[in-house]
């Protein structure tokens, strides 16, 4: 160690208690920061993992235009084989295909206009959590038969018990009328009020009959537990189809409701955050600039002695990194240890389970534990306070040394 | 009350001794007072608009249903105007009233079809209660209770690749369970703040959905609009002792989730205040036992003079006050300037869709209340107080002899 950096180590211990107080703002800006930007993120996961896994997949691919305006004709011709090709060129979690159509339901007592969505029953167990939330009856078995499951909600509305007949009546791809009658062989419950309330799957093969759809679908859902690598699978993908009009979309971009509210959070915390930051480096900078101004007569001292303004400036940073670095690392270790406890324990709050149903989201929280988690607040404080230490340590600059030596 | 004014101005004057110390720490005070008050602004006003925008969606401030209805809204749930409903809804504390009949169908054009819920309104009343006449941007709202014709969503309008004075087929189940279906010409397009709104409602005068379901003069619904919304939860109750055989709810009951919401954010404000005032109440404390450090020898001196310690007490503890009252004062100034420069509030509609997921509209304005305002400015004053309690402490404990031999 040379003799600046320990004469910057024993100057913030001249004041053990101006120093210890101006530490604990800035641990507590840390801590504070740790813990929120933790949870925040760590909500953003939970959210986007929810609703990939629960029904949305990871990616889909669709017709061009499908995902703005979801028409019966808008579609994916030979979409099994499609489908087929993907899983093969690749070792996804799941791949398999949906086609989506809009029919009136009618049971004995009620008739609801209800989407339908035709499904591969062996491959969609794969790609949504739907199928493992079958809480009465089975979920499809073959992609041919005759049967369907619906929604626990939908199901009560519409009197509906295992075992009953429902009459499906609908408009086909060309026009025709799509009609049939299904038997429902399992009722799910996702505990998603929109997907409980509104959605009911029969085998695809027999959507595809019943709408005249041919060999076509409407979209190839992907799902992968390797979230991160979205990027590089959608052009996977896109690489695999053949080239007429589809398109590989990630989740981001099928639910792009989901990524602005992510996106709308994000901002409005980095603003709180923000404000938070400047608050603390104000009241930072104020003992910093006091530091530097009752230490005038020894400045001068040391500017006669030889010293380089340069050197004294240099020291003054020095002081204010060892000062925020310490205050940081207590900041950081005590907001990571609430971090971990939550980890293991989830942080619930109470009120909030009718708000998260509502809208998809846990109502059990847990942080993020995560290199960006954990440092991103803490770096931003940092270079705060440097900065606000740059401003005492150039007025030495301005120092006269036989003026400031008569400084009292 | 000379002594109380001697130890005013003194306190005022030592403030300003260092001007760029209190500057600075004024400044962090500010900073913080502003980000209280515009982020319960910001946020009084997003539960505000979510408020008006769900008591004009139809919820109205009270509603009136068959008991059954609510849980299962449908046909077969209906219920007539009896005299005790008349009586009810004579009460002077109502503002507004309309009927309406509300029920499942189906919308379809010759491309597409959609599930949707149906609405029968009485075009007057319902005028006055909700969003939908100002709302109408293409064709026009219903004249008359004679009208013909359906209004429905643009997003409705786009989804079924139809336009106004296009016809398209509605199908409902009647009273009877059976399926009845009707052509309807679009009279009316209306554009609403949220797409869902657009998409899941079309309207019918009463009269032509009583005709098209065979329902007569029975009714799905009542919504009432109150002269004092604060009076929602106290009227229903009053409303359903003397309505045995109906239901009555209040808006918290109807819809639950704004009641949590506006808990949530009631709650949230003040935990934004304590976390704000924690980050300046450091530097508050930091920069206060500065002043009275470099000041020891003039206590030490007073002392010996025989001033009493809870003088000195007094005095630096009206310092720390001043300061925060002045740093207060500055902003709310600041904070009401803000405001009245945003004017209708902040447009976010580059999160549109996200928006629309949590059910609002794309400007939020800011709402400043008194009482907002209020808890804001005494979380301040209070804990301020108690933090410039500290310092002042520490000034009159200092011991004449040694604070006077101190350099």
């Amino acid at each position: 160690m040379n003799t600046t950096t320990v004469m910057a180590w024993r100057n913030i211990w001249r004041n053990p208690r101006r120093t210890i107080l101006t530490m604990l703002a800035i641990a507590f800006g840390a801590a504070l920061l740790v813990f929120s930007v933790g949870f925040q993120l760590g909500q953003y996961d939970l959210m986007i993992s929810n609703s990939v896994r629960v029904y949305q997949g990871l990616l889909q691919v669709q017709r061009e235009g499908y995902q703005e305006e979801p028409k019966l004709r808008t579609s994916i011709e030979n979409a099994i084989e499609v489908a087929k090709q993907v899983r093969d060129s690749s070792s996804f979690a799941g791949v398999s295909t949906r086609a989506n159509g809009f029919a009136l339901l009618s049971s004995e007592q009620r008739t609801y206009g209800v989407a339908i969505t035709g499904v591969e029953p062996n491959h969609e167990k794969q790609v949504s959590t739907i199928p493992g939330l079958v809480k009465q009856g089975r979920y499809l078995d073959q992609i041919t038969a005759n049967e369907l499951v619906i929604g626990a909600s939908l199901a009560k509305n519409m009197r509906l018990k295992l075992g009953d007949e429902v009459t499906l009546l609908g408009t086909g791809r060309d026009g025709s009328v799509a009609a049939a009658i299904l038997p429902v062989v399992g009722i799910f419950e996702s505990g998603s009020r929109d997907l409980d309330r509104s959605l009911v799957q029969i085998p695809l093969q027999t959507f595809q009959e019943i709408f005249a759809m041919g060999t076509h679908a409407h979209s190839i859902v992907i799902f992968d537990e390797r979230i991160d690598q979205v990027a590089l699978f959608q052009q996977h993908i896109s690489s695999l189809l053949p080239n007429e009009g589809l398109t590989t979309l990630r989740w981001d971009q099928v639910q792009p409701g989901l990524k602005e509210m992510i996106e709308l959070d994000y901002s409005s915390g980095w603003f709180t955050y923000f404000i938070l930051v400047a608050i603390i480096t104000f009241s930072i900078m104020n003992t910093f600039l006091m530091a530097v101004l009752e230490r005038t007569r020894e400045f001068g001292i040391m500017l006669a002695l030889g010293f380089k303004p340069f050197s004294i400036g240099k020291m003054l940073i020095i002081e204010a990194f060892f000062l925020t670095l310490i205050a940081l690392l207590f900041g950081t270790a005590l907001g990571l240890a609430v971090n971990t406890y939550f980890y293991f324990y989830g942080l619930s709050i109470e009120g909030m389970e009718e708000m998260a149903a509502m809208f998809n989201m846990p109502s059990v929280i847990t942080p993020q534990i995560s290199l960006k988690s954990i440092t991103m607040g803490p770096l931003v404080i940092l270079g705060f306070t440097l900065l606000a230490a740059l401003y005492p340590a150039l007025k030495i600059r301005r120092l006269e040394p036989v003026e400031a030596m008569r400084h009292v | 009350m000379s002594n109380a004014m001697l130890l005013f101005s003194l306190a005022w004057r030592n403030l300003w001794r260092n001007r760029r110390r209190t500057l600075l720490i004024l400044f962090a005070i500010v900073l913080g007072g502003w980000a209280m008050i515009v982020m319960a602004a910001f946020m009084r006003g997003m539960v505000m608009q979510v408020f008006d925008d769900t008591i004009e969606n139809l919820t109205g401030h009270i509603q009136i249903h068959h008991p059954g209805y609510l849980d299962d809204p449908v046909i077969d749930y209906n219920f007539s105007i009896g005299p005790d409903l008349e009586k009810v809804l004579s009460d002077s504390a109502i503002a507004h009233w309309a009927s309406r009949i509300r029920i499942p169908a189906v919308v379809a054009s010759e491309r597409e079809s959609v599930g949707v819920m149906l609405l029968g309104i009485d075009p007057d009343r319902e005028a006055k209660l909700s969003f939908l006449e100002e709302s109408v941007v293409e064709g026009k709202y219903f004249s008359s209770d004679e009208e013909k014709g359906i209004i429905i969503g643009k997003k409705l309008a786009d989804r079924l690749e139809t336009q106004l004075g296009r016809r398209v087929v509605l199908m409902s189940q009647d009273r009877t369970n059976q399926l009845r279906d009707g052509g309807f010409r679009i009279v009316g397009i209306f554009d609403a703040p949220l797409e869902m709104t657009e998409l899941s409602w079309v309207f019918l005068t009463r009269k032509q959905a009583a005709e098209f379901v065979a329902l007569g003069d029975q009714l799905s619904e009542i919504s009432i609009r109150l002269k004092e919304p604060e009076n929602s939860e106290a009227l229903s109750i009053k409303m359903s002792d003397s309505l045995k055989n109906l239901d009555v709810k209040s808006w918290h009951k109807v819809d639950p989730f704004l009641k949590v919401m506006v808990e949530v954010y009631d709650s949230s404000a003040i935990i934004w205040h304590l976390i704000v005032f924690l980050a300046m109440a450091f530097g508050i404390v930091n920069t206060m036992l500065m002043a009275v450090f470099e000041r020891t020898r003039e206590f030490g001196l007073f002392i010996a003079l025989g001033l009493k310690p809870r003088f000195i007490l007094g005095q630096v503890w009206l310092e720390g006050i001043l300061l925060i009252l002045v740093g207060l004062a500055v902003a709310n100034l600041v904070s009401w300037l803000t405001v009245l420069a945003t004017g209708d509030g902040i447009d976010v509609s580059a999160f549109a869709r996200g928006m629309e997921m949590i059910q609002m509209s794309n400007i939020i304005p800011f709402v400043i209340t008194q009482k907002d305002l209020v808890i804001a400015n005494v979380t301040v004053i209070v804990l301020g107080v108690l933090t410039g309690l500290y310092p002042a402490w520490k000034a009159s404990r200092l011991v004449p002899a040694d604070a006077l031999t101190r350099v």
